[in-house]
């Protein structure tokens, strides 16, 4: 076997390169769209552009975290135990708490601009702050010691269980500020009036998100399968490395 | 434009995170690339 | 080769750990007298009768919650030195029935605390029950309690034996037992009657426990096995 023809090639494909440069494109339609090209609204002025990122992040966030349960009940459920699911599943668990943090820092300043304050304890809100805690506790059970299987077991479930907790936390909050008799559930984005364009560009934002979510959890997990390789075969590894280190040099 | 700051400030954050997500995951697959042969990767 | 009915393997394991409770006394002599604290600690800071008087139902279920953590590590570390729980394992006892053992004696333990802290309330909050009030009470510590002793059993056996499981399991735990938190606090005030909430009111708040316990006690049955399956 010579060590000379062996490549290593790193995570990109065809198919990534072109989710990828699509993902920019489209992004970048977004941005230009929603700075310049779209009016400011009646009411809110200006700032109605945070929406153009805030709406699509909490989609893709909550569109991440479904991934993850499904993923999740693929891997406990299916007879094969394919790990496959299980760094899918992480994969898309990081992204969408990269998604949710953005989410809820857009709309604490959304909400600083249209109605003065950072933060509110209506459900929506609450409930996304449980479900981004939440999914950093499931990050944090990955971490554990123990085999990639235990990994994927603990983890798993976790995710299955927040399933059940994230709507028993809604209902609870949703009762809860039931009681108080708000005139108003303030969010920015229930009295915006949206014109064609703004409607668009939207729409467009949800359309790039989603490219972005793609690209990073292809590559993510794809990461996530080569760490899992190495860890695996510990020692012959670094001698691997160091071959590949003088052939390239 | 008014609220430019926190405007430009979301835009920026939002753009910066997947940046960042992006390059630390691809830095990160190249290192990880080195060590496996290509045969173990199933996109390849 | 026979299966032990499951009810036996249950009682046998919630007498272990009461039993192990009883001669430890390690809640008795250090969560009761922490979880007093707690309840003496926030008349400090909050310094103001009718303040006090007011959220004595958020603060009983508080404290209760931050004495949580600490009694599910307690109930999990007995198992985990000399490797009981392996051995349990090994032997091919029915988990989900080890869980409903380990949960009924951490429910029971809750209980014990819950009477602490609402007499501590009625001490140092001057709150007041009527009769119905008091049904109110005890049905919502009942269904509260187990629903916290599912939950804590399970992210409890998620999280024994690993190493920073002293700040993972509130990670965990927190978000879950929110709604305790709510439904509790809120049935705990129409029972007291703060803030001029109706008894009536509290029912609603227990049916949500109840579903809460519910959903956890299966839940947990069905996950606690995977979780501990090496």
């Amino acid at each position: 076997m010579s060590q000379s023809t062996q490549k290593f090639s790193s995570t990109g494909t065809q198919a990534s390169r072109v989710i990828g440069v699509l993902a920019i494109v489209v992004m970048a339609w977004v941005v230009i769209s929603g700075l310049v090209f779209t009016p400011a609204d009646v009411v809110q002025g200006e700032s109605v552009r945070i929406m153009y990122v805030h709406v699509p992040s909490a989609w893709i966030a909550y569109l991440a975290f479904i991934v993850t349960a499904i993923a999740s009940s693929f891997y406990i459920f299916a007879k094969r135990h394919s790990l496959g699911f299980d760094r899918v599943a992480g994969a898309s668990a990081e992204v969408g708490v990269m998604f949710m943090a953005i989410t809820l820092i857009t709309g604490s300043l959304w909400g600083r601009l249209t109605w003065g304050e950072f933060w509110q304890w209506d459900p929506r809100l609450t409930t996304t702050t449980f479900l981004f805690v939440t999914y950093i506790g499931y990050l944090a059970v990955r971490r554990l010691d123990g085999s990639i299987e235990q990994r994927a077991r603990r983890s798993g479930v976790i995710a299955l269980l927040a399933v059940l907790e994230i709507p028993l936390v809604h209902f609870s909050v949703v009762f809860w500020r039931s009681l108080h008799q708000r005139a108003t559930i303030l969010d920015p984005n229930g009295d915006v009036k949206m014109d064609g364009l703004m409607l668009f560009t939207l729409f467009s934002g949800v359309v790039a998100f989603t490219l972005v979510f793609a690209w990073l959890v292809l590559h993510r997990q794809r990461t996530m399968l080569l760490s899992d390789l190495s860890n695996e075969r510990g020692l012959d590894n670094a001698i691997l490395a160091r071959q590949n280190e003088s052939v390239s040099n | 434009m008014q609220n430019a700051g926190f405007i430009f400030a979301s835009y920026g954050l939002t753009i910066g995170a997947i940046l960042l997500f992006a390059v630390v995951t691809l830095r990160r697959a190249k290192e990880s690339a080195k060590l496996v042969e290509d045969k173990y990767k199933p996109w390849i | 080769m026979s299966q032990t009915p499951k009810s036996r393997v249950v009682s046998a394991v919630l007498t272990k750990d009461l039993r192990i409770e009883a001669r430890s006394r390690v809640v008795t002599n250090q969560v009761l007298p922490f979880a007093g604290l707690i309840m003496i600690m926030f008349a400090f800071a909050l310094d103001n009768d009718d303040v006090l008087q007011r959220v004595a139902g958020g603060l009983i279920w508080l404290a209760t919650i931050f004495s949580l953590f600490v009694i599910v590590q307690r109930s999990f570390a007995i198992d985990t030195s000399d490797s009981a729980l392996d051995s349990l394992r090994v032997a091919g006892i029915d988990l989900s029935a080890v869980f409903l053992g380990k949960a009924i004696a951490l429910t029971l333990q809750l209980i014990a605390l819950d009477v602490v802290l609402i007499a501590a309330a009625f001490l140092l909050y001057q709150v007041h029950v009527s009769a119905g009030g008091l049904v109110l009470l005890v049905t919502c510590v009942i269904c509260a309690t187990t629903g916290l002793g599912f939950v804590g059993t399970l992210y409890g056996g998620l999280t024994a034996g690993t190493t920073g499981r002293e700040t993972l399991l509130p990670l965990l735990l927190l978000p879950v037992v929110a709604p305790v938190l709510i439904a509790a606090t809120r049935a705990t005030e129409a029972a007291f009657g703060s803030g001029g909430a109706a008894t009536s009111e509290g029912w609603a708040w227990v049916g949500l426990l109840t579903i809460f316990a519910a959903v956890f006690g299966i839940g947990g049955s069905l996950a606690f096995g995977p979780l501990i399956d090496e």
